[in-house]
């Protein structure tokens, strides 16, 4: 099982290819929309990533409860592997 | 055996796996064809991503109906990976929700509206025009629609677009009927994708839709769509063009 560290890592790198985001700004307490300036069609493209990397499914009504991201890295840690 | 074996099919307007093309595409190779997907702008990497999701990776190529370049060249970028095409589906819409959908129809600007007629409609006719090269005797054109004849709650200027859209299908059946070429819309009953999301007030249609559908209506399941499109692309339509069928549970024939 990964560390909260791991994922972090593994959705910074994500959230860097995407948007073109400095990994090192997606810290856990950073909001995608406020902080980091990520719009909605690049979030999705996000969350179709982690759901590749990280072997989950992110369901579409739980993608607006994803502020920051410390709540996806949360959400991938308790999600089922698919 | 498939109903759509050996058929080379194009499917414009695939983004995320709710999308309706992504369920044509996945039906079509179920059934036997060889499919390429498009999409345009900053989408195209979603799409990119979840090609791999269907059941073999499909080819993306990059493709924006506005850009007249992006037609021009797409036989020949279609041709890296298929040698001819017997079907085309077209999935695409646009209007913008800020000014165009969601009560705005008085307002509208024409600069909006005209794009969501380029997009929705006018492409219609654009795409099938690009790809005609291609496209030989007992092939088939599918576009989506949502019926246009009558008013719907927040749809507002992309109804105008779907009206013109089924009409344009009937003017590309009159004109390619002759080289046995087949043209038709299937109109589809909500369905929770992207596009329909980004419809304010949208939400409202789909909740009753169940209600009054004889067959009862599932706006997360797309696949009812995804075959019903398949069929029209297969040969057990031959004689049938200009034709706009509901996928809708039956919607539109109850009166209450
Ligand atoms: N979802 C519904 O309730 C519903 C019902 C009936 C008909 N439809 C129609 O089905 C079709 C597919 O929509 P969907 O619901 O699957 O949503 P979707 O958002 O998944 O698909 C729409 C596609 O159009 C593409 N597109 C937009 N502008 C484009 C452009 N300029 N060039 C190329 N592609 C462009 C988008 O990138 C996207 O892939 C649309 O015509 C839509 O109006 C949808």
């Amino acid at each position: 099982m990964a560390t909260t560290e791991e994922i972090r890592a593994d959705l910074a790198e994500i959230v860097n290819e995407v948007a073109g985001i400095p990994a090192d700004d997606v810290q856990l307490d950073k909001s995608f929309t406020d902080d980091l300036d990520v719009d909605s069609l690049s979030m999705v493209e996000v969350v179709v990533a982690a759901e590749e990397k990280f072997g989950v499914k992110i369901p579409d009504d739980e993608v607006k409860n994803l502020k920051t991201v410390g709540d996806a890295v949360a959400f991938i840690e308790q999600a089922p592997q698919a | 055996m498939g109903i759509l074996d050996g058929k080379r099919i194009l499917v414009a307007g695939v983004t995320m796996d709710s999308s309706i093309g992504f369920t044509v595409a996945k039906v079509a190779q179920e059934e036997g064809a060889t499919v390429v997907i498009s999409n345009f702008g900053r989408a195209l990497g979603i799409t990119r991503r979840i090609a791999g999701r269907l059941p073999r990776e499909a080819p993306v190529i990059e493709l924006d109906v506005t850009d007249d370049e992006h037609l021009a060249s797409l036989p020949e970028r279609l041709g890296e990976h298929l040698d001819g095409l017997d079907g085309l589906v077209h999935s695409i819409a646009y209007a913008n929700p800020e000014t165009s959908l969601g009560g705005k129809l008085l307002t509208a600007p024409w600069s909006d509206v005209s794009q969501a007629l380029q997009v929705s409609a006018f492409s219609f006719a654009s795409l099938t025009t690009a790809c005609l090269p291609l496209l030989g005797k007992g092939s088939s054109v599918v576009g989506m629609t949502f019926d246009a004849t009558v008013a719907w709650p927040a749809y507002d200027w992309m109804g105008v677009a779907k009206a013109s859209l089924e009409s344009c299908s009937r003017y590309l059946a009159r004109d390619l009927g002759p080289k046995g070429i087949r043209v038709n819309l299937v109109s589809a009953g909500p369905l929770k994708t992207l596009a329909a999301k980004a419809i304010p007030g949208f939400e409202e249609l789909e909740a009753m839709w169940s209600d009054r559908s004889p067959l009862g209506w599932d706006e997360t399941d797309q696949v009812p769509t995804g075959r019903s499109v398949v069929g029209l692309l297969s040969d057990f339509f031959p004689a049938t063009t200009g034709e706009i069928v509901h996928v809708d549970g039956g919607y539109h024939a109850m009166g209450a």
